[in-house]
């Protein structure tokens, strides 16, 4: 998928103008925090269970080899195959490859935020294959050729309406020709067109939200049931998962799923958790003849013990993306890449390169409630900022703000003459304000004025009166 | 005033305000509510001149070598006191929990900075958490609503303080407001690096204030002050708006945040 994230203003400042964009988004950002909200606080043990959680995830990061290749060999065990990919590239040379060996011509596709950060659709059908999303979300936008929005609902952004109008423009060639409006009718003739997919495809792929190091499992959650089918159908099941999901035991793996969909949709659990361990077995009802995983880097080897190592723990929950008031604001296309909110802004400059994306770090408050909310306890503002030093170092900061920085610093550092000049500028806002008390329009801060008023000073500095009073003796 | 001194007349603790630029520059009748509180609680309060801003624009734009220095400032001018308190929970933070994450290859002025955190506090949470104060000498007839600033709450804790002590303000009426605890569009310089996501925030915030039915709008940290009542003038709102400490001190006779000399 091509970077845009360059365009962050820009297109924040089209999505805010996106009526139909405005209204499907407030209605999704409600829903998600109560829900969550209402979960966390019907479990008491919420604090424990994080602390249990990130103990491990640090304890498989630490020894993340020796996982992986434990991984690496119940998969082998089991009967499946494992391919270690590098890069986006080397992993969708593999799948395609995969594909190519057993001669398929269709592939149904689970949903993957892997999936996406390697490019696999647009691999996959310029080697001539037909994809399909059975992902409802990913079956939307997919239809409307666009990428996701967010990482657990792709498609947040579309109103019922705009789902309405793309299965009348792309059913027809079934046979519905009428209009659905209904959500359960909607899901009913998605269900009906994607039936027929699921029966001719000749690979399964989807992610896997864990990979268990001691079975060689590979566990996906959805509220669908898609999943099963993509994986359970086809003769051949891929599984495309990156490095940082192998977790050491089943029970770890419970674990982690007790935060997961709390803090993802505020459910339980979601309702379909689905463990696949290896090819079908002999005495198996179904299941695949084989069985492939392919283990994506893309950098993340780099970020163990780093200053973003902590990154690595992230589940993909997407809580920090509901909770995020600027994510609330511009939506997910905004930021460009595969990844949106505060998670997508560490992760895209450290996945595309900073120079790429060096809004991302910026377009951000600190207000530290993706952070408050993580279940794995990121500390998304402080890496953030990590980004912003980077940024700093390398000289990637606008010139303008480096500019005004750089007075303001000077002053501050040298208060005898910070505050002799504060006083006189302080002074004078003071009598061009004082009649209305602020200001409509400011030269130098019309980045503050274009969208609000600056209120005037009240016309001395505190330092000024301070010592007019005496020390404050006189008061 | 309400007194409830936590260390008797003869030991008063010695405190060092950390005005903040903002109030400095905008707002110094907040410097004197401080004071004002501060000695009210049992305290002795002195205003080291070797004062400007703690660094946060020069921190959260990923300058570190100029945080260090003007850190370093901070420390020295304040580092004899038996507490350091600021009417802005984004600054104590600052001061609280980032400044010794600045020196992680020094061990001298880490030492410092850390000494110096453990004595650093938000003036509210100061008087309150600290000193025992759990009420104040004033009054104001008004009906008020609180904005939570992002940093004094997730870093600081703070939520209960300043509701307690507004509880005790004779005839003033709290009607809290939906998503107090959700940022406001400061952000210190991503208010001017993005002015429409952040006006689209505030108007958010706005829209929460107007719709709690009060007719001021408090809060703790000027830098969110200034943006909500920027925000509320430009769209000819007559709530206004003032820096809690103002309130609690009995102060509101001065002039709401971007109140001019004739209000419209
Ligand atoms: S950073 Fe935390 S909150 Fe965000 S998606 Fe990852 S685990 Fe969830």
């Amino acid at each position: 998928m091509r970077v845009t994230s360059q365009a962050f203003r820009t297109r924040a400042a089209v999505a805010l103008k996106n009526v139909e964009l405005q209204r499907a988004m407030a209605k999704a950002k409600g829903g998600f925090v109560d829900k969550r909200r209402v979960a966390i606080e019907a479990l008491p043990e919420f604090e424990q269970l994080r602390s249990v959680a990130r103990e491990i995830k640090e304890h498989t990061l630490s020894h993340l080899d020796y996982y992986l290749e434990r991984f690496e060999s119940q998969v082998i065990a089991s009967g499946g195959h494992v391919h270690w990919a590098r890069t986006p590239a080397e992993a969708c040379e593999i799948v395609v490859g995969i594909c190519g060996g057993v001669g398929a011509r269709s592939v149904t596709k689970g949903k993957s935020m892997v999936g996406e950060e390697i490019a696999i659709n647009p691999a996959l059908e310029n080697a001539g294959l037909e994809v399909i999303e059975t992902d409802l979300g990913e079956y939307i936008i997919q239809l409307a050729k666009e990428p996701p929005s967010h990482i657990i609902a792709p498609a947040v952004h579309k109103t019922r309406d705009q789902v309405t109008d793309l299965f009348q423009e792309h059913h027809s060639r079934y046979g519905y020709n009428q209009r659905v409006t209904e959500i359960p009718d909607i899901v009913n003739e998605a269900r009906q067109v994607l039936r027929d997919a699921f029966l001719s495809a000749d690979v399964g792929i989807t992610g896997a939200n864990f990979l268990v190091a001691e079975t060689g499992s590979t566990i996906i959650v959805t509220n669908e049931g898609n999943g099963d089918l993509t994986n359970t159908l086809p003769a051949v099941h891929i599984v495309t998962a990156s490095i940082e999901k192998v977790v050491p035991t089943l029970e770890d793996a419970t674990a982690i799923l007790r935060l997961l969909a709390r803090s993802a949709t505020g459910q339980e659990m979601s309702s379909y958790t689905t463990f696949s361990t290896g090819p079908r077995r002999s005495t198996d009802l179904d299941g695949p003849k084989e069985f492939h995983v392919v283990l994506v880097d893309n950098g993340r080897s780099q970020m163990l013990g780093n200053e973003f190592h902590e990154m690595l723990r992230c589940i993909r929950c997407g809580a920090c993306l509901n909770h995020c008031p600027v994510y609330g604001a511009v939506g997910g296309h905004a930021y460009g890449w595969v990844y949106p909110g505060p998670m997508g802004s560490v992760l895209t400059p450290l996945m595309v390169g900073l120079e790429k994306a060096n809004h991302l770090p910026n377009a951000c408050t600190l207000n530290g409630r993706c952070e408050q909310v993580c279940p794995m306890s990121i500390p998304l503002p402080k890496m953030l900022r990590q980004l912003r030093v980077r940024e700093f170092e390398q000289r990637l900061t606008p010139a303008r703000m480096r500019w005004g920085l750089s007075i303001w610093t000077y002053l501050a550092r040298r208060p005898h003459l910070y505050q002799p000049v504060m006083s006189i500028l302080v002074r004078l806002l003071e009598i061009l304000g004082r009649k209305r008390g602020r200001f409509r329009y400011l030269p130098f801060a019309h980045g503050w004025t274009k969208v609000r008023d600056m209120p005037a000073p009240q016309g001395q500095t505190f330092q000024r009166a301070w010592r007019q009073s005496g020390d404050g003796s006189r008061l | 005033m309400a007194k409830s001194y936590k260390h008797g007349d003869a030991g008063r603790p010695r405190v060092g305000l950390f005005v903040t630029c903002l109030v400095d520059l905008f707002r110094p009748s907040v410097g004197f509510a401080a004071v004002k509180l501060l000695r009210a609680a049992g305290c002795d309060v002195e205003i080291p001149r070797a004062q400007t801003c703690c660094g946060q624009p020069a921190y959260n734009s990923g300058d570190v070598k100029d945080t260090r220095e003007i850190a370093k400032q901070v420390i020295d001018a304040f580092e004899e006191f038996d507490y350091v308190v600021a009417p802005s929970g984004s600054c104590a933070g600052m001061l609280k929990l980032h400044y010794p994450t600045l020196f992680v290859s020094d061990v001298v002025w880490q030492q410092r900075a850390r000494a110096l955190a453990v004595r650093c506090h938000e003036l509210v949470s100061f008087i309150t958490d600290v000193c025992g104060m759990d009420s104040v000498d004033a009054s104001f007839d008004q009906s008020v609503t609180y904005h939570d600033s992002c940093s004094g709450l997730r870093e600081l804790a703070i939520h209960a303080q300043p509701r307690r002590l507004l509880a005790s303000v004779r005839d003033l009426r709290l009607s809290e407001m939906c998503d107090a605890d959700v940022c406001c569009g400061f952000g210190g310089t991503f208010c001017i690096k993005y002015p429409e996501i952040s006006a689209r925030m505030v108007s958010d915030k706005m829209a929460n204030t107007e719709a709690s039915g009060a007719n001021n709008v408090l809060g703790g940290d000027l830098g969110c002050l200034l943006n909500i009542a920027g925000a509320l003038k430009r769209h000819g709102s007559k709530i206004k708006v003032y820096h809690v400490a103002e309130i609690l001190a009995d102060m509101a006779d001065v002039r709401a945040i971007a109140e001019g000399e004739e209000p419209k």
